[in-house]
């Protein structure tokens, strides 16, 4: 009894984690076709963002939106600058990402050093609430409860506004949605931005819970991308199930062979490429 | 202003590929005007320039009296020109009712009076309103199509090859359609189908390796043989 309310609470609050790290990367390549690997790197930013925030204000709602915020206007001026000249070229792009990973994180160690900076959660969510038998640290129940939040508003704003209306037509056909009007250029641009956001709300919540440090984004990436390909790139709900399956996956294994934790992602993965190569939600893309 | 549209020696490149070499046209307002011509010809690749989704490397486009040549595809949406793409291109992840509403533009007349237009005209679009696009079959994804060029108050509509891939019945109906909705926009028809063509068709224009080669009105094509046999091999 006692492992099962463990692994259910332990493996939802990693799964939150996992989707609030890769929905935004999923979304942006969805829309842009851009696999920005970089995306790690700014969920390890978000943490730095957070942590500053809560350093010279010592709140800890301030602090989260300090992640998102930040991490959302990198976003703006990474596309209008960096992404957006290197239009159409998708291998450029990729090297792109993948250089400004060395650039981001040799720009943290500069400006923090390779030390972990730890925010200790406010009060209300210090201790543990007892569940049967065992203590869940309330942390843990709080990063799920806004991993769910997030979902259920990232979900309104896709299906319910004019937004989402034109971010899901652009991710199947983004041709077609210039040719009835739309500036498809500034719909990536905010798209990039949001998707920057979630990472950078991701790493505020996980700070309390890991803390801050250089290598936090290149830990995570490879999450991300797990979580694109198993849930299907471009579907966000494909996102949100994708990070249930690979973040109990992990707990459980780790619970039982924490050295084959990571071995489980891959496994699941290679399962999904060879059986559903677009991922468990995602569709074909006409373009 | 008697043209809606002039093309004037326009060029255009796909990548490294030249593909238009010199397309002149001209579409009257009102009616319908027909590009034709064989495959691979750049009749697609004219509509394309037309409304922006490639950019012309040489030559000019004039949309009622104003120069739109280097006009992105959003802003020429925005001019009123209306686009039916040759693979329809509904959005299928959406409902057909998100499908008009996304395309409603605030210039582009009253929303309920266009909807009451579209759906008297396409009434299979009414069954399926709150049904993902996906559902639809071939030719009611075409009536779709069609209906978000005409849920605004477009002065131009670009058809690509509405009868591809569709049923000799569905093909009838859909030249009823054509024939309705010319009576209230000009329509810059491509189309490999002869009958079709001549059927909506007012004014031809001949597309051959990338260039206008040759035009004439409907009572010309229907009655010399010669311009059948040797622009379409009729």
């Amino acid at each position: 009894m006692n492992t099962v309310i463990q692994i259910v609470f332990y493996g939802l609050s990693l799964s939150m984690l996992f989707f609030l790290l890769s929905s935004g990367f999923s979304l942006i390549f969805g829309l842009m076709g851009v696999l920005n690997f970089s995306h790690g790197s700014m969920f390890m930013w978000g943490c730095y963002f957070a942590y500053l925030a809560y350093v010279y204000t010592g709140n800890f709602w301030l602090m989260l939106i300090a992640g998102a915020v930040g991490i959302g206007v990198m976003g703006l001026l990474m596309e209008k600058f960096l992404i957006r000249p290197l239009k159409g070229n998708h291998t450029n792009q990729i090297l792109l990402t993948f250089g400004l990973i060395y650039v981001l994180d040799e720009l943290a160690k500069i400006a923090f050093g390779t030390r972990a900076y730890l925010v200790s959660a406010p009060e209300w969510l210090q201790g543990s609430i007892t569940v049967g038998p065992e203590n869940i640290p309330k942390y843990r129940i709080f990063m799920i409860i806004a991993g769910i939040v997030i979902f259920i508003v990232m979900t309104l704003l896709l299906q319910k506004t004019k937004l989402g209306l034109i971010i899901r037509a652009g991710i199947d056909k983004p041709r077609m949605v210039q040719a009835i009007g739309i500036d498809v250029q500034k719909v990536f641009l905010v798209t990039f931005a949001l998707g920057c956001a979630l990472a950078g709300l991701g790493g505020a919540i996980a700070v309390p819970f890991m803390g801050a440090y250089p290598s936090i984004g290149t830990e995570q990436i490879f999450n991300a991308v797990a979580v694109v390909v198993v849930g299907g790139m471009g579907s966000f709900l494909g996102s949100f199930y994708a990070s249930l399956i690979l973040g109990f996956a992990q707990y459980i294994v780790s619970y039982f062979f924490p050295e084959l934790a990571m071995a489980s992602t891959l496994i699941i993965m290679l399962v999904v490429i060879l059986f559903k190569p677009n991922g468990l939600f995602g569709g074909k893309k006409s373009e | 202003m008697d043209n809606i549209l002039e093309m004037n020696q326009v060029e255009t490149y796909i990548g490294q590929y030249h593909i238009l070499f010199g397309i002149d046209l001209k579409v009257r307002k009102g009616g319908a005007t027909v590009l034709l011509g064989r495959n691979g010809g750049g009749k697609t690749t004219t509509l394309d320039t037309i409304i922006g989704l490639r950019k012309p490397s040489a030559g000019t486009i004039i949309l009622d009296g104003e120069d739109v040549t280097k006009l992105p595809a959003y802003e020429m949406a925005r001019k009123g020109v209306g686009y039916v793409p040759e693979d329809r291109d509904i959005f299928s992840d959406l409902t057909i009712e998100e499908n008009l509403l996304i395309t409603a533009r605030k210039n582009g007349g009253n929303y309920q009076e266009r909807l009451d237009m579209v759906l008297s005209l396409f009434p299979d679009m009414k069954k399926y309103f709150k049904k993902k696009a996906r559902v639809l079959s071939g030719g009611q994804a075409q009536m779709l199509s069609i209906s978000r060029a005409l849920i605004n108050d477009n002065k131009l509509i670009l058809v690509d090859e509405p009868s591809k891939g569709l049923a000799p019945l569905i093909i009838a109906e859909l030249m009823e359609k054509m024939n309705e909705i010319k009576q209230e926009t000009t329509i810059l028809l491509v189309e490999q189908n002869y009958e079709m063509a001549t059927a909506v068709g007012d004014y031809f224009y001949f597309v051959e390796d990338g260039k206008t080669v040759f035009e004439c009105t409907k009572e010309v094509l229907l009655q010399d043989e010669s311009v059948k046999q040797k622009y379409l091999g009729v």
